[in-house]
Parts: C-alpha cells; structure tokens; sequence
C-alpha cells in the first residue's frame, strides 16, 4: 500500500489487490467537524450526488453505471475522530472480468472527478430543484432517529457527553440548521470547501498504481486549490469529577441505558482488548453475566471510540431496572481492573480481536475505512502492526487500561408513566 | 476429487461426493484471511409433509426453524461460547426450503469445522429445553409480527397461493409451534439431516482434502432413505386472492405486489429463467428504468421502490413494492409498464444497458463468501452449476424478456398486499 501527494493538499493512496472481482475507489474530503458547517458538507454531498453538468439527472447518471457494468456510485458522510470525511464511493468489476476486455477506471474515476469539479448548475449556483428536495430528505433522514430509540438515545448521550466538544456533532448536522440552508449559501460553501478542503482519494483493485494516479490526476485536475484546511487533531478531555446523570422520558415500552466513560490511556491495544472483554463480544463480561446470568438487559454491549479515548455502553433494559444494570455494568469494569477474569476470556477476547483485525483486509471498504481514518487523523498506524501489539498486551496492561476509564455521563431514555 | 477451474470468473472450484452421499465443495480464495464453512441441509419451511418409515408425517408449521434454534444446544453445552473461545462467528439461518448453519473465523479453522460438523449432525433435545424455546421462539414470532416488511410479504404470499406450503411462514405461528415435542425433532433430524441430502461449501485459503477428511470422519458412514416429500399439487396461475390489507404503525402506506409465474423443476434452465426474471425486474422497476426515473421525479416513489424474481419448489413469483403515498397508482403504473414493454418491445440500447449491468452485478455478488456458499447449495439442491452462469447469461436474448414480462407480469397473475397507517 503506498499514499502520494497528488495535487496541494490531495493525496492518493494505492492499494494493490487482486482478490477482489471488483476495483473499489473513494474521493472524500476530510475537514474538521463543526456544527456550523456540518450540516451544510451533508447536503452538499447528496446534492452533488444528484447528476453532473455531462450526466445531469438520475436517467442519465444511471445509464452510464449501467454501462460501466453496473458499476455503483454512492455518497458517504462520516465522522472519524473530530473530523466530517465526505464525497462518494464507487466500485466497477475489475478489468480482468470484463468480457470485451474494456477498462472501467479510467472513466469511473472521471465520473468521481465530474461528481466534485463539474456539477448540474443552474444560473451560475447548484441546481434548485436538487436542493430543495435533497434538503427535504435530508431532515427527514436526521429527524428519522427517533424512529429506533437505540439510535436516538445513542446520539443523546453523545450530544450530552462532548457538548461543547466538536465530538458531540451529529455527523450530518442538526435538522433545524439543514432546514435554513439556502441555494445560494450552499453554492457559495460548495465553492469555498472545495477550494480549501483536503482531499483524500483510495483504490483497491488490480492497477498498477501509476495507471491510477494518471486517472485520478486527469479527473481532478480542475479542482481549484486557494488557502488550506487541514483535518483536526482530535482532543481528549478528563472525565468530571462526578459522573453527570440525564434521564428523558418517551412513550416507549423499554428503557434505553447508555453509558459514557473517558480514559486518558495512550495504551490503545490494551485498551481494545480490555473493551473487547468488557463488552465488545459475546463472549464479553457485559453479556455473559448481565445479560445472560442476570436478565437485567435485552441486549448490552460497548465500543471504544479509540481516537477520542471514549468507551460507550448501550443497552435496553426494563424501567425499574436502571439503578441495578448501572451497579452491574460498573461492577465488571470493576472486575477488569481488578484483574478478575478466567483464562477463556482474555484468550476468546484476543482471537477475536485478531480475526476481526485480520478480516479487515478481505473487504475492500473495510480496507477504506482504515486508510481515511488514519488519514484524518495524520495516524501511522497499519494493521500488521496493531495486530502485533495486539498479540503482545499483557494482563497487567489490561488492568492499568481498564483502572484508567472514568465514568462520564449516564443517559436513562424512560417511559412517559415512569416519570408521571 | 474433481478441480473444476472458472478462467472468466479467476474461480477454482473442488468437488467431491463422499461415499456416505455428501457433496464437498471447496471454493479456494488463496489470499483472503477469512475462512468460511456453510453446511446447509435441503430442508426448509415448506418441508411439513413427507414420509418417514413408509408412512406419511404431518409436522406442525415452523418446525425447521425449530429445529435450527435447537441444534446449538450440546450436552456438553452450547456451542456459540465454544467457537467464540476460538475468534469464530457463528450463525443460522431458515428459509422455505433450506437450513444452513456457518462459522467465519481466520484462525484454528479445522477446529472449528469439527465443532460446526459435529453440532449439526448430533441431537440433543430435552422436553426443559424444548420447553424453554417455546417462550425463546413465541417472542421472535411476535417481534416479527410487529414488522410491517415481514406483514407485507407474509400476506402477499397467503394471497398468491392457494394451498402450496410456501404460503406457510417458515416460523409458524405462536399455535404451531405449541406442538413440537423432541419426538418430531428428532424424527425430523433423522429424516432431513442425512449426507445425502446435505452440502458442505467451504469458501477460503483451506486445503480441500482435509476437509474431505474432516467430514469423513465427523459425519455419518450412511444415508438414511431418499426423502418423499409432499408440496401439494402444482397449482393454476391464478393467484388466491387478489388483495390483503392492514393497518400498523406505518408513516407512509406500504405495498408489495407479486405476479405469479410458472415455476420450473431444475437443471440449468432453473438459472437462465432466474437471469431473466432479474433483467425483467431491472428492466421493469430498475433504478435506471424510464419508470423509476419518471416515478422518482414526480414524487410518486422514493429510494425504497424495489423488487425480486424468486423461484422455490413448486413456486415461482415476481414481486415489487415500497413505502409510496398511492400504491394503487404505482401497481397500475408496473402492470401497463409491463404490458407496454411486453407488446411494443424494448429498446436496443436500453436493452444492452441493462444486460451490462446484469452481467456485472452477478460478477460482483462473487466478493462475498456468503452469496457464494448460497448460490453454490442453492445450484447443487436444484441440479445445476452456479459458475455456469457467464455461458447460461449468453443464451438470453431481448426476446426472452418480453415474452417473460407478456406472459406473466400481467394483472390476472397479480395480488397486492398492503399496509395503511393506523
């Protein structure tokens, strides 16, 4: 795998593989994560996904997909640490399927390049229409997380947990600021973003890389380059000195429990590790004895943040049963810092972590993921060498990962009678 | 063993029939970390009646899945935390006319092929734990029945058919399911979960003669008999009834439509009819189609219209549906697309646009192991070969999909079953 400046503050990362039946490509911006403009970077992605100023509606985008053996073009918008990455992912069958012995990348890549450099415009803006119903979608999508309380308490926590913190950002932004966005302001952020944004670019597929840096530069090459905005460093902040608790009420009929806590340990393989006991699988402590021993929980388990040194809980639980699942769920982080576990545990944890770390190379979009999160985040970190270290945490480690988590914040979402 | 090799495709493909009846297949993917086994029985929903000793049996609906649920437990145990020990994942499924069981992990894979092998071919039922997935099972049925997907396709099928089993659904009913005892599970097990009527597909970088070995020495030297089954007369075209509906809690009306279409025994012209079943899809109510662009446009539909040509024992039907505000509008606007395409033909071009993106999409379900371990049993159950289909998408001309979509998208073969807000 090797990464290469393309352009001023673009880079291309190849990625030399042959056991795929398709080569994957992705053009994303990656600026910092802001409630400002949040919002506006979502839209204008799904706006931009609308046609191009040579395909310039759904028809004719689609007909030439089609024709490029139904190859897939997608928007994408995601947090990766403080930073918003967005822009589109595509994927054609490789050249070596082809039939006719055609090749794809050269005008699939064109097409990306088209999608960011030459939109559908109207009057010199992006196109009305487009946004206005784009921006309808939109809300209705950011507002739709109501519709599965999981989701919507997980974003609670997280507003509740970082505010103030650019974390706490939504990664499409807030509804009610996507709801004022004119076309002309969108125009107008299209102009300065693209200008100034940094540009990562990725392929996976059989190309030699020269082929792809040539395709990738041709499409590219009206991208206006003026000023530099670079990704964010992500900053990690203390836990406070007394856990923040938050309880909302909803007509629901089961509880929802979510719990933050933050560490300031720079142990991230010992500290994936610990999570992976704690509650990341279902060998973990969280579901063998919370769930399964004690039914306090229909479902339970954690993640850990590693860029923003969070570990998140989320669980659904019976009304009357926050007080004990919170005592339960804190007490086997107890039991990890205390070293108290049995030998299966560690060793199920370790080779799942170690298969699911190996299982990233065998997808190409996993592959991605890993490339643009190390890339937002100016990290140096490969999967070869995580699973090494991975390998190599001790249970000492483990302990000293898991005394440095801090509880946070706790957010209860309860039924409406609960409350009454 | 046999090496059957793929160039178009880069597949490399080991078969072997075990002297005991078993199909080994091992697809090889000699630089993917990733190792997966799916051993799959070819025995589904559907299969409720069929003969057993010389005598026919009547098994209460849902009892495959049953079944599937029940095969985790050991006397030692349960096997999820064993394979789990080991960084393997593990999983079941149940369809109308299929079980499989498949682990995924990238280490110790022979390990925990033994432990998937072994789970599956040896019972262990007791009247507590069947007992206990009574209550385990009744929840999954009234989860399920709170979701208006599953409401909206379990209703189209009660309309289509009259009396095939497929109307039935593969979990049964909270009724049902209040009849098995460990009797009819292990009647069942003995009767379906036999070599010869079962498939192991291994996808990965595994050594095709060890699992050979592994399989011949975990699983049984013999099949039990060949299995009689009963689906039912073939029924007439006409569906049952024309139309289901519900009220839910749904924010927009959903609907699903279904058109019946004669169904086929087997062989290869079982894949070419799948491949022109899609193309009519795509051709139809694809997301480049002149339909959904127009519709898409107008407002009518949104992102969520979208459909599938499915092809079970005895059973075959197109279907198409979505959240849309007036499905009666769209249901008109597919059946006069599909006469229009039908009688006037389709377009050259539009026709060699589709045909590209048909032949790359099927290239493109080969990166996942699972698509591949399903479309391999599915092939070997129904007696045809899945990495035939480059050759088999060659023999399919315009004129196969018009007559398709004149012969069966037509109004007569059609139910439609939707669901209101409350």
């Amino acid at each position: 795998m090797t990464r290469q400046t393309l352009l001023e503050n673009v880079y291309l990362t190849h990625m030399p593989s042959e056991k795929f039946k398709t080569s994957f490509l992705s053009a994303q911006m990656a600026v910092p994560l802001l409630a400002e403009t949040a919002g506006l970077n979502a839209l204008l992605v799904n706006v931009l996904s609308r046609g191009t100023a040579r395909l310039p509606d759904m028809a004719a985008l689609g007909r030439e997909l089609d024709l490029l053996y139904g190859a897939q073009l997608e928007p994408a918008v995601r947090k990766m640490g403080e930073n918003q990455l967005f822009g589109f992912m595509a994927s054609c069958i490789d050249d070596r399927f082809l039939p006719g012995g055609e090749r794809l990348l050269e005008p699939l890549t064109e097409l990306l390049g088209d999608m960011f450099c030459r939109p559908a415009v109207q009057d010199g803006g992006l196109n009305g229409d487009y946004v206005d119903s784009e921006r309808e979608n939109l809300v209705d999508l950011i507002r739709s997380d109501i519709n599965d309380k999981r989701l919507y308490a997980a974003r609670r926590l997280m507003e509740t947990m970082c505010a103030g913190e650019p974390y706490g950002v939504g990664r499409m932004g807030r509804a009610g600021d996507v709801e004022r966005i004119t076309r002309q302001e969108l125009s107008g952020h299209y102009r300065s973003v693209l200008s100034r944004g940094r540009l990562e670019l990725f392929y996976c597929g059989s190309a030699p890389e020269d082929r792809v840096a040539d395709a990738f530069r041709r499409a590219f090459a009206g991208l206006p380059r003026q000023g530099l905005l670079e990704p964010a460093v992500t900053t990690r902040r203390a836990a406070p000195a007394s856990c923040r608790v938050v309880e909302e009420a909803m007509d629901v009929t089961q509880g929802k429990l979510c719990m933050g806590f933050r560490t300031d340990s720079g142990d991230v393989p010992a500290t994936m590790l610990m999570n992976a006991m704690f509650g990341g699988e279902v060998t973990s402590k969280l579901f063998l004895n919370v769930r399964e021993k004690l039914s306090l929980c229909y479902y339970v388990s954690s993640s850990f943040h590693r860029r923003k040194g969070l570990i998140t809980v989320y669980s659904g639980i019976e009304f009357e049963n926050c007080d004990r699942a919170v005592a339960e769920i804190s007490a086997q982080l107890e039991d990890l810092k205390n070293g108290r576990w049995e030998d299966w545990e560690l060793q199920g944890a370790r080779s799942s972590l170690i298969s699911s770390l190996r299982s990233t190379e065998d997808s190409a979009g996993a592959i991605e993921s890993f490339v643009m999160g190390q890339a937002a985040a100016g990290g140096s970190e490969t999967i070869p060498g995580l699973l090494e270290e991975v390998r190599a945490v001790t249970p000492d480690r483990i302990r000293e990962a898991a005394a440095a988590v801090k509880p946070d914040t706790i957010y209860f979402l309860k039924g409406k009678e609960a409350i009454a | 063993m046999k090496t059957l090799e793929y160039p178009r495709l880069g597949e490399k493909v080991f078969r072997e029939t075990l002297s005991s009846g078993l199909e080994v297949v091992v697809v090889s993917k000699p630089s993917h970390a990733k190792h997966y086994a799916f051993f799959a029985v070819r025995y589904g929903g559907m299969d409720m009646r069929f003969q057993l000793g010389g005598r026919w049996q009547d098994t209460p609906a849902g009892i495959a899945h049953y079944l599937e649920h029940k095969m985790f437990d050991t006397e030692e145990g349960n096997v999820l935390q064993e394979l789990a020990k080991n960084g393997a994942a593990d999983n079941a499924f149940t369809s109308s006319s299929m079980t499989a069981y498949y682990i995924q992990c990238t280490e110790k894979f022979y390990e925990n092929l033994r432990i998937l092998l072994s789970f599956v071919s040896v019972p262990y039922f007791t009247q507590e734990s069947v007992d206990k997935e009574q209550g385990i099972i009744a929840q999954e049925i009234r989860m399920i029945e709170d979701e208006p997907d599953w409401q909206v396709y379990a209703n189209l099928m009660k309309c289509l058919y009259r009396d095939s089993p497929v109307r039935v659904p593969v979990v049964g009913s909270i009724e049902s399911i209040r009849r098995i005892t460990p009797q009819v599970l292990y009647d069942c097990h003995r009767a379906f979960y036999t070599p010869s009527n079962m498939v192991l597909v291994c996808v990965g970088a595994m050594d095709p003669e060890k699992v050979v070995r592994k399989a011949e020495e975990i699983l049984p030297k013999e099949s039990g008999p060949a299995i009689l089954r009963d689906y039912g007369a073939e029924e007439a075209l006409l569906p049952a009834k024309r139309e289901a509906r519900l009220s839910m809690e749904v924010s927009m009306p959903m609907f699903l439509a279904g058109y019946k279409c004669p169904p086929l025994a087997g062989g290869e012209e079982l894949l070419r009819q799948s491949i022109v079943g899609d193309m009519a899809c795509d051709v139809l109510f694809g997301e480049s189609s002149p339909l959904y662009t127009r519709l898409y446009g107008e407002g009518v539909i949104n992102g969520s219209l979208g459909g599938n040509f499915d092809q079970l024992p005895g059973a075959s039907y197109l279907y198409v549906g979505g959240d849309v505000k007036d499905p009666d509008r769209v249901f008109a606007e597919i059946s006069a697309q599909a006469r229009k395409l039908g009688t006037e033909g389709i377009s050259e071009s539009f026709y060699q646009q589709i045909r590209r993106a048909t032949y790359g999409q099927m290239v493109r379900s080969l990166n996942s192991f699972s698509n591949i371990a399903e479309s391999v049993t599915d092939g070997y159950f129904r007696s045809y070969d899945y990495y035939h289909f480059p050759e088999i998408f060659e023999s399919v001309t315009k004129a196969d999909v018009e007559e398709f979509l004149r012969e069966n998208i037509t109004e007569d073969r059609a139910a439609v079953s939707r669901i209101d807000p409350l």
